[in-house]
């Protein structure tokens, strides 16, 4: 077990390195002085701020400084929760901007998940014991699966929203209200969020019951089921056995799964205009703004490492193999 | 009379039409008996096993009857056989090595199985510890997963496992072809040494590996393309064949530990018909050496000597 | 020992929505082997007789042969402002026009060349790299093992969709096939672990051992013995990142950052909620792309399905 985690511990403690290495390295490709462009492209938006601004990603760049230095002074910059200031919304530091929006994604995101993988799971069960609910669940399941998440989410947009008006279609909040601790506002908040979590809850929620599905099937074929079987143990017995199997691999999925479902979150944001970070890397994008897409995706990926070591260690409580430390699980 | 199985035919479903996989066996295995079969694989001996317990999803149950202690087995209804699973015939499967459950710890699953059978474990448990013991194993396997132990002790405790109910019939499939030849010989004595202590009461071995028949079997009975070529106590398959098939595969056998089916039998030619479209009369005719003008019939499965059975025309 | 984390290595689950990095549902299951060779006929036999497998291909090829063959049928390009602006689906406008009058029919044939070209090269480029990655450490072992099992790991945790938001903003993507590549770069992983664990259980069986012991260089055992055991995998496994590289090619289109000099399905998509096509009510400007690429990737799965009846006898009773 003990080995299972150092090893854990050394890929994420690598992948990290990995991570912020590309994050740092893939600007310095970019093609000319990258300070000009960036300065150049912001600065029809803010011409009184070029001066400052100059002067400011010349700083940070420190393209006059050796490479490695150069490295050394990102990764400290970055102990410091130091992700640069924004160009957008200048002079507002990344982090903060970055912050103010990670409630939003993850106020999809987990609910969207957690209920996607239980619902998903169960459902994915189910069809595996019943022909006709198999035969109508796996279409359906492997058509919302390849569903792109954006088109659900126009889908949604339009049916609920625009025709029938249930349903706000923009925004996390109605435009004319100021947040606050209020029954009216958490309303209006929970209006907002219906149809950005429900576009992410219904794609996720296919591939987990197509999963769950073709588990079991193999697990009900398996020589323990079939042992079982021979010595007369009740179908559940065997089925609640290949369950529980085949949960094991499942939770793995999710946790390679997660890089996956936030990507949908994040254009899920953007057709919704939910203001989360989906909406700030359009954004950032759109306004040429490298430093606020930098950190973004910098904290993003950090947040998908933690979240995957968390599943990981779940995953040591659940299968007995990596306790005896004859195996590992996602790595 | 422990088992009497009659003109049993199970066949498997394919979508070129039916393997007579199983076509007309009888047979009976006495009280207190432990018969070996053996044969080329194919020869519809696993498929005899698994049709004694449970039929898999494509083997059906064509005509036959099968008599466990004055009860006749209801083959095809898998929800009636699941009054007898365990109770009273059980199995060691070819695949020993992966039936527990690798996520479940052995005792657990003993218990959860136990319970299945309305059978209190807390009650069986000093029983079971006992014959754990008696295979060479400490009781703390009980706490432990599978994958913690080796080969040999995944078998033993499978062996102690399918017994722990004292079935009147124990169905062993290639019990000891995966294990090395030192836990072969273990599992080989703890076998009869199991029929010894009554804890079952009469045993089917099946393997590809005769030897192992020589140390356990009582008596042998050699299966050709899906029917029976013959049945005698096991020294008097050895010594004194007389079915020309068991007198080629006693005479293939090279030495102690080899597996006659990866080589061709020496000096016959030719494989085992088609189980698809069998030919009619003796199926090993096309083989034989002894091939006459009667073996376009079938020969019957008749007694030449006392407990000695015998397909075959030439012999009389 | 092999037989019990067979499971767990191969990641049998096909998880949800799967953009860069989904996965077989098949279990690639050592002890569903198959014969090699010899039954090439028996598989068509089967294939031909399955619906699943039948349906998705039909659906599969009928697309593409309107993505080839449509635009020589058409008769405005897909950015000319041919007609009214926003008119519904007419005779002339299969799919009506969109808000500036470009006719969507003609924009969604070209949009499925893309997707196409995508999906073949993007899973061809992860096809490659995962499968060699995964034969050579699943062979070699050892430390060479230990180093691919580790490069592996990392791409895998790492969000790929993330990267490739950052590589296509910051170098700017032109062109399809530069898009393909990038896609494949980040969606191999599970492919390679998923050919390795392949690899380990066909390793140790007797006929790699009696080719190894009869001196053939391992560039002919791979070739000659461990790939036909495992073709039927591997095409599933293309299938399958096929439909992955499209749906996070339709991903990176939609957020802007597709290919600058070619129609796309997710531009269209971007393009119609960037003009507010859900507000003006104009369906038939959003429906299509999507729709296209449901349908398209859907059915790969679904054949995927079928194809594992094909190949795992196991399954066919099913």
């Amino acid at each position: 077990m003990r080995g299972y985690l150092a090893r854990k511990t050394l890929v994420y403690g690598l992948t990290f390195v990995v991570a912020v290495t590309l994050n740092w390295l893939i600007p310095r490709l970019m093609p000319g002085d990258p300070v000009q462009r960036m300065v150049a492209r912001a600065a029809v938006q803010h011409p009184e701020t070029i001066a400052s601004m100059t002067d400011y990603y010349e700083r940070t760049f420190g393209l006059d400084l050796p490479i490695w230095q150069q490295y050394l002074n990102y990764w400290a910059a970055l102990f410091r929760g130091d992700l640069g200031t924004s160009v957008w919304l200048f002079p507002a530091p990344v982090s903060e901007v970055v912050l103010a929006a990670v409630p939003y994604t993850l106020g999809i995101m987990i609910p969207a998940i957690l209920l996607s993988f239980v619902v998903g799971n169960s459902v994915g069960a189910m069809a595996a014991r019943s022909r006709w609910l198999d035969n109508v669940a796996l279409p359906v399941g492997y058509l919302i699966t390849a569903m792109p998440y954006m088109w659900l989410a126009i889908l949604l947009a339009w049916g609920f929203g625009v025709a029938l008006g249930w349903f706000p279609v923009a925004g996390g909040y109605d435009f004319g209200l100021v947040p606050q601790w209020t029954w009216s506002f958490a309303l209006d908040l929970l209006q907002h969020w219906v149809l950005p979590f429900l576009s992410l809850f219904l794609v996720a929620l296919g591939g987990w019951a197509i999963g769950m599905r073709n588990l079991i099937i193999y697990e009900l074929e398996s020589d323990y089921s079939n042992y079982l079987a021979a010595l007369g143990a009740p179908k559940r017995l065997i089925r609640q056995y290949a369950f529980r199997n085949a949960m094991l691999p499942q939770i793995t999925g999710l946790a390679l799964q997660l890089g996956t479902i936030l990507g949908g979150a994040l254009v899920t944001e953007i057709v919704f205009a939910y203001p989360g970070l989906g909406k700030l890397v359009l954004s950032a994008i759109q306004n040429q703004d490298f430093f606020l897409l930098q950190g973004t995706l910098l904290f993003v990926v950090i947040g998908v490492l933690v979240a995957n070591f968390v599943i990981d260690i779940v995953y040591v409580l659940v299968d007995p193999r990596t306790r005896t430390g004859l195996t590992g699980a996602t790595a | 009379m422990a088992l009497a199985v009659n003109d049993l035919k199970v066949w498997y479903r394919t979508l070129r039409g039916d393997v007579k996989a199983l076509d007309g066996v009888t047979f009976e295995v006495a009280d207190g008996e432990i018969m070996g079969i053996a044969g080329e694989s194919g020869c519809g001996k696993t498929t005899l096993g698994k049709a004694l317990i449970r039929l898999d999803t494509r083997m059906k149950h064509v005509g036959g009857t099968v008599v466990l202690d004055d009860d006749e087995l209801p083959l095809a209804d898998d929800a009636a056989m699941r009054r007898y699973r365990y109770r009273e015939v059980s199995l060691i499967p070819q695949y020993a090595m992966s039936a527990m459950n690798p996520t479940r710890k052995i005792g657990r699953m003993i218990r959860d199985l136990l319970a299945a059978h309305n059978v209190r474990y807390a009650e069986v448990l000093p029983e079971l510890e006992r014959r754990l013991k008696l295979v060479g194993l400490e009781t703390d396997v009980l706490k432990r997963y599978p994958i913690e132990l080796s080969g040999g002790m995944k078998q033993r405790v499978v062996l102690v496992l399918s017994t722990l109910l004292n079935p009147s019939l124990l169905i062993g499939d290639e019990v000891t072809s995966a294990l090395d030849v030192s836990s072969q010989k273990a599992v080989a004595r703890a076998l009869v040494e199991f029929r010894d202590h009554g804890f079952v009461k009469s045993m089917i071995v099946i393997t590809h590996d005769i030897s192992v028949l020589f140390q356990v079997a009582d008596t042998i009975l050699v299966m050709y393309a899906g029917h029976l070529a013959e049945k005698a106590p096991a020294k008097t398959i050895i010594n004194a064949p007389l079915h020309p098939y068991t007198k080629m595969l006693i005479g293939a056998l090279p030495k102690v530990g080899d597996r006659y089916e990866e080589q061709q039998l020496e000096g016959i030619e030719g494989r085992p018909p088609s189980l698809l479209e069998p030919p009619a009369g003796c199926r090993f005719r096309d083989r034989c050496p002894l091939v006459h003008d009667k073996c376009a019939e079938a020969p019957p499965f008749r007694e030449v000597a006392e407990g000695h059975h015998v397909a075959c025309w030439a012999v009389s | 020992m092999r037989k019990e984390n067979g499971m767990t290595a191969t990641q049998p689950t096909a998880g949800p929505g799967a953009e860069a990095s989904e996965q077989p549902g098949v279990a690639g299951s050592p002890k569903g082997g198959r014969k090699a060779g010899g039954d090439t006929r028996e598989t068509l036999y089967f294939a031909l007789r399955n619906p699943k497998v039948l349906i998705g291909a039909v659906v599969v090829v009928a697309f593409l042969l309107l993505g080839l063959i449509g635009p020589a049928f058409l008769k405005y390009a897909p950015m000319d402002y041919a007609g009214p602006p926003m008119a519904p689906p007419s005779a002339d406008f299969p799919f009506g026009t969109t808000t500036f009058g470009q006719d969507v029919f003609a924009q969604f044939v070209a949009g499925l060349r893309s997707t196409f070209l995508v999906g073949l090269l993007g899973g061809g480029v992860a096809a490659v790299i995962g499968m060699t990655i995964g034969f050579v450490a699943g062979y070699r072992g050892g430390l060479i093992d230990e180093l691919l099992n580790m490069l592996t790991n990392v791409v895998l945790v790492i969000p790929g969709f993330v990267v490739l938001i950052i590589i296509n903003a910051y170098l700017g993507v032109r062109s399809v096939p530069m898009q393909a590549l990038y896609i494949g770069i980040f969606s191999w992983p599970w492919v390679a672990r998923a050919v390795r664990s392949q690899t380990l259980s066909l390793r140790s069986r007797d006929f790699i051992d009696l080719a190894r012991l009869s001196g053939v260089g391992v560039g002919t055992i791979l070739r000659r013995e461990v790939a036909p055991n495992m073709y039927s995998y591997l095409f599933m496994t293309f299938v399958l990142l096929f439909g992955g590289s499209i749906l996070t090619a339709a991903s990176l289109d939609f957020i802007g950052l597709g290919p600058t000099n070619a129609m796309s399905l997710g531009l269209m998509m971007n393009q119609a909620v960037q003009w507010s096509a859900l507000h003006l009510g104009l369906w038939w400007w959003f429906i299509p792309p999507g729709l296209g690429i449901t349908l398209i990737v859907g059915s790969l799965y679904i054949m995927n399905v079928g194809l594992d009846e094909v190949f795992n006898p196991k399954l066919r009773e099913m």
